[in-house]
């Protein structure tokens, strides 16, 4: 053999993944090192979406910024605006009635309902099966439906206001909702037939793309995420907030670590949510839907706060800095996606480039999230 | 409880503080009601210790939630924000630094919470923050080109 040759064949090259691949979900480059088909390094690139929300937080006023909440995370954009109203309303002392609280906790689980099934819908796409998609987004559309009635979008939802929601939920609305979800539970058993007991799909998922819990703490992974590590943190019910501490649902929780793991948390999530929403549904109190009294301006009292909510994806934060004015003085939008993402180059090294695809789909990434 | 325990651990760095001829008037570690402010602890550390800060949250298992910086341009100075959580308490531990606007130096935690990279890099695109110690604090949100840092306070948009 030549001293060429012996050189060749440990040779790596370098290989962009994107900015448009269809498999990453929006513009995500990865930068891969690969010695053959073998992951040495795998840098994600981002920053391809990035507007600089947290800017335009401190240059309008507090209402102004409502809309831009619903365009970072856009397949479930009721966390941001719930997280970054929650923010404002903890600063402001604002209380919300109780009407309000139930509305929202119900479409909020609905809208994980929807990211989870566009998720299921998109991952197998990755892995390869097309099918799923035209089930998925079939139900998905169901409850983009039921949302759009009531808050006028279907994606970039504007829905929850200081002190409430804008829009009172009707009898069509509940009665849809209802059918709906019982619709969906007879499509469960549907769902794992053709997917969780496909042999290809399991093939592609057991044991594929381990994550470890200190992995997950180390990078702030949250959500399915380190659920699927075997950790059971849910905001939901590590930090209590509006009336989940009422309702009764589970936090599914599996302790492999792989993408199987992490598929079957989000599954087991859409039973979860569908049963909080009925729980909301069947208490579901009368009265206001938005406080009395909240200013038009706002002017939350000099300080800081911080809040989270359990997004789709994971723990999402929202930092507001007052200094007493109309406007924050500074925003800080602490997004699950990117500190999932952050842990994708440690986590892939060795692995092979489809199954790195595999552990990409699993973190559901939605990148204008991460860019913000 | 184990936010006492912490209290008295950071009490140690914060003693480091007084120490230092800018002292805070305000307490340095401060327990928080959860309810109104969103985090259980608020500590101040002087700038080189936000290492030490961060390993006696490491030992404490918190997660590392975020890292960002804060302008105070009316005291030349940037505030740099490390929140953290105990995924099995659900308490959160906030620690500040604050370092001068005209020299912003403070080292990296990195090392000792890797997800902390992305995080530094953000706050060194945003406000110029320089992470001594950082293995690559090159723009991550920004162009690659990008010599602006848009979340400090003299830039106009």
């Amino acid at each position: 053999m030549s001293i060429e040759a012996q050189t060749l064949h440990r040779e790596t090259f370098i290989l962009n993944l994107g900015p448009q691949h269809p498999a990453t979900h929006g513009v995500l480059r990865i930068k891969l090192t690969l010695d053959g088909e073998y992951i040495e390094d795998a840098e994600p690139v981002i920053g391809y979406g990035h507007r600089m929300h947290e800017k335009m937080g401190e240059n309008r006023t507090y209402a102004k910024f409502l809309p831009n909440t619903g365009r970072m995370d856009y397949v479930a954009a009721m966390f941001n605006t719930h997280g970054y109203v929650c923010a404002v309303e903890r600063l402001a002392g604002i209380t919300v009635p109780e009407r309000a609280e139930f509305i929202r906790v119900i479409t909020a689980e609905l809208n994980r309902v929807a990211s989870h099934l566009l998720w299921v819908g998109a991952f197998l796409i990755d892995l390869g099966g097309f099918t799923p998609l035209l089930y998925t987004f079939d139900d998905r559309e169901q409850i983009l439906d039921l949302l759009e009635a009531v808050t006028g979008a279907r994606l970039t939802f504007c829905y929850y206001r200081f002190g409430g929601v804008c829009n009172d939920i009707d009898d069509d609305f509940i009665a849809g909702t209802r059918k709906f979800i019982a619709h969906l539970r007879s499509r469960m058993p549907m769902y794992h037939a053709l997917i969780t007991k496909n042999i290809i799909f399991r093939r592609r998922c057991e044991g594929i793309g381990p994550i470890s819990a200190e992995n997950c703490r180390k990078y702030g992974a949250t959500g399915p995420v380190i659920r699927g590590s075997g950790v059971a943190y849910d905001v939901r019910k590590a930090e209590p907030y509006s009336i989940y501490p009422r309702l009764d649902f589970n936090v599914p929780v599996y302790g492999q670590g792989d993408c199987m793991a992490r598929y079957l948390v989000r599954m087991d999530e859409i039973v979860e949510s569908l049963r909080i929403v009925e729980q909301a549904l069947d208490r579901l109190p009368g009265g206001p839907v938005m406080a009395e009294k909240v200013p038009r301006i706002l002017k939350p009292p000099k300080g800081d706060c911080y809040f989270n909510v359990e997004s789709a994806r994971g723990s999402f934060g929202v930092r507001v800095v007052s200094d007493g004015t109309d406007k924050a003085y500074r925003m800080k939008l602490r997004s699950p996606c990117f500190s999932n993402l952050s842990l994708f180059q440690e986590c892939s090294r060795g692995m092979l480039l489809a199954d790195a695809l595999a552990l990409l789909g699993t973190l559901d990434l939605v990148i204008p999230d991460i860019d913000r | 409880m184990p936010i006492n325990m912490l209290k008295t651990k950071f009490a140690e760095i914060a003693v480091c503080v007084a120490a230092t001829p800018d002292t805070p008037s305000a307490p340095l570690v401060t327990e928080t009601a959860h309810a109104a402010k969103g985090y259980d602890l608020d500590v101040t550390v002087p700038a080189d210790r936000v290492t030490g800060a961060a390993r006696i949250m490491d030992e404490a298992a918190f997660m590392l939630e975020a890292i960002t910086g804060v302008d105070w341009m009316a005291e030349q100075q940037f505030e740099i924000v490390y929140d953290y959580t105990a995924v099995a308490l659900g308490a959160r531990v906030v620690v500040r630094a604050r370092v001068p606007r005209a020299t912003p130096e403070l080292p990296t935690i990195s090392r000792i919470y890797p997800g902390a990279n992305w995080h530094e890099r953000e706050a060194h695109d945003f406000f110029g923050i320089v992470f001594t110690g950082h293995p690559e604090l090159i723009p991550l949100l920004l162009p690659e080109d990008a010599d602006f840092h848009p979340l400090r306070k003299d830039f106009g948009a």
